[in-house]
């Protein structure tokens, strides 16, 4: 394990229950900063590996933290903020449905899910 | 011993400025937020280490955050500003009806009788209200729900309402001001709103027209002591009412410009006000790359300029509307922020400047706290 990673306990805002799955989550700067953490999050996600979804995940992970709340997606509509963006796997999952189930490397834990902040400006 | 705490906001991040009551040395703490917008930060007057801060970006949106430490430490509080109702439409810049849409914490003032409670004016335009210390936020509805609100329009810099007052001798009133709408007072605690913009013109309209509401006011301020006197610097001109804005008139008198962002009123002299004259709305810098205050002594119309120790020449900067603020020590002090990342202070009045901080980011507002 590299150093700062895993930082926070493996079972951090997700239910409990043997069908519990482990996401490991990169969060951009600043919001790390905001939740005070360091290198990756670890989440359990509950509810068996199909309903580990964008959308399962950012609810753990804003139970987790929340003051994370309204930083990643919209309080009212729960959209993606627009200059926020979702990667796995090498892919874009930015513009994927929330409620699809996440690449299986991710749920598997071998890859993590990446919330990045999108370049912009010039 | 007396100090002085001065709270800057800037595009990336906020900073904070004690002095002893000299105001001669500075400590600068910061950048706090490191990164991020920081339009506004205020201390409750009822608690002086009660800050509350709003910490913004394009890509993370809105948090608030709230020192009880006099900016030591900080936490995030609650940053749900969703409104109430069905938010409706406004007016777009071409004229098309376009939903209200939350961007933005402009201003927060906390009440100055308890730390927990503090009112917040957002883009789009609306106010909204915690009594909990910041952990829950809720809108009073009654001024975004006005029947003119179908016909607000953005200013330049968006629907933003930028100004709050909290009458002091008046139980329930309060005033608000709104780019491009214009001034409302309330009565009851905010819950119902009027416009209050009688004597206001904008550029290209009919002097015999009357609108209601569509006025580009930039900032209002209000000296405790006489609390039916507002003072305004609209897009251009600078106004005055003495009937808690039943009417106003103009005051711009022998200013070089009468357009402008800020204005500030002394401590102890009700009617010794200031502003920073800006070229034009196209040109925003000061009049001839110099960088002068314009203080009346006679609430208005007739203005000198203040320019020892400020820059008399290839000054190219703004100052924005919440970027002035004056502490209330014996020898009243006056303090503002550039966008060229100066805070200048002076100790006398306005007599006298000297930068306190330089090479900030661009500075987007000042407040200070007159601690005992």
């Amino acid at each position: 394990m590299s150093a700062g990673r895993l930082d926070v306990p493996a079972d951090r805002g997700g239910p409990p229950g043997a069908d519990a799955t482990t996401v490991r989550v990169v969060l951009p700067a600043h919001l790390k900063n905001l939740a005070r953490v360091r290198g990756e999050v670890a989440l359990r996600v509950g509810g068996g590996r199909d309903a580990v979804t964008r959308q399962a995940l950012l609810d753990a992970l804003e139970s987790a933290y929340p003051v994370l709340r309204g930083t990643i997606r919209d309080h009212v509509t729960g959209r993606r903020r627009a200059f926020v963006r979702f990667y796995a796997c090498e892919q874009d999952l930015s513009n994927e449905p929330p409620d699809v189930a996440l690449p299986a490397a991710v749920i598997a834990g071998t890859e993590p899910f990446l919330i990045v902040g999108a370049m912009a400006g010039g | 011993m007396t100090q002085v705490r001065v709270l800057a906001g800037t595009r990336k991040g906020a900073f904070v400025l004690t002095s002893d009551g000299n105001r001669t040395k500075w400590d600068v703490s910061g950048p706090h937020f490191g990164g991020w917008e920081i339009y506004h930060l205020k201390g409750s007057p009822a608690d002086p280490d009660r800050i509350y801060a709003s910490q913004n970006t394009g890509w993370f949106g809105q948090l608030i955050q709230r020192s009880d430490d006099g900016g030591a430490t900080w936490q995030a509080v609650g940053n749900d500003f969703s409104y109430a109702t069905e938010p409706g439409t406004h007016l777009w810049y071409d004229g098309t009806p376009r939903p209200w849409e939350f961007k933005r914490v402009w201003h927060l003032e906390p009440s100055p009788a308890d730390p927990d409670v503090a009112y917040a004016g957002v883009e789009d335009a609306a106010l909204f209200k915690t009594s909990d210390g910041g952990a829950t936020w809720t809108e009073l509805t009654g001024l975004r729900t006005h029947e003119s609100g179908p016909g607000w329009q953005p200013g330049a810099g968006g629907m933003c309402l930028h100004t709050i007052i909290l009458d002091p001798a008046h139980a329930g009133r309060m005033f608000v001001a709104i780019s491009a709408a214009g001034t409302f007072r309330s009565d009851d605690d905010g819950e119902n709103w009027r416009p209050v913009n009688r004597g206001l013109h904008s550029e290209g309209t009919l002097p015999e027209d009357e609108p209601e509401v569509g006025f580009c006011v930039h900032h209002v301020e209000m000296h405790p002591a006489r609390p039916d006197t507002l003072f305004m610097q609209k897009h251009w001109d600078v106004m005055r009412s003495d009937d808690a804005g039943e009417t106003w008139r103009e005051v711009s008198g022998d200013l070089p410009s009468d357009f402008g962002f800020p204005i500030g009123v002394h401590a102890h002299e009700p009617d010794t006000i200031y502003v920073v004259p800006i070229t034009s709305d196209s040109l925003h810098y000061p009049p001839d790359g110099k960088l002068r205050v314009y203080r009346s002594r006679s609430g208005g119309d007739e203005w000198e300029p203040l320019t020892r120790g400020l820059p008399q020449e290839n000054c190219y900067i703004n100052v924005y509307r919440d970027a002035m603020a004056l502490d209330s020590l014996e020898e009243c002090g006056v303090y503002f922020g550039t966008t060229g990342g100066q805070v200048y202070a002076s100790a006398d009045a306005g007599d006298t400047w000297e930068p306190i901080v330089r090479d900030l980011p661009a500075v987007l507002s000042v407040e200070v706290q007159t601690l005992p």
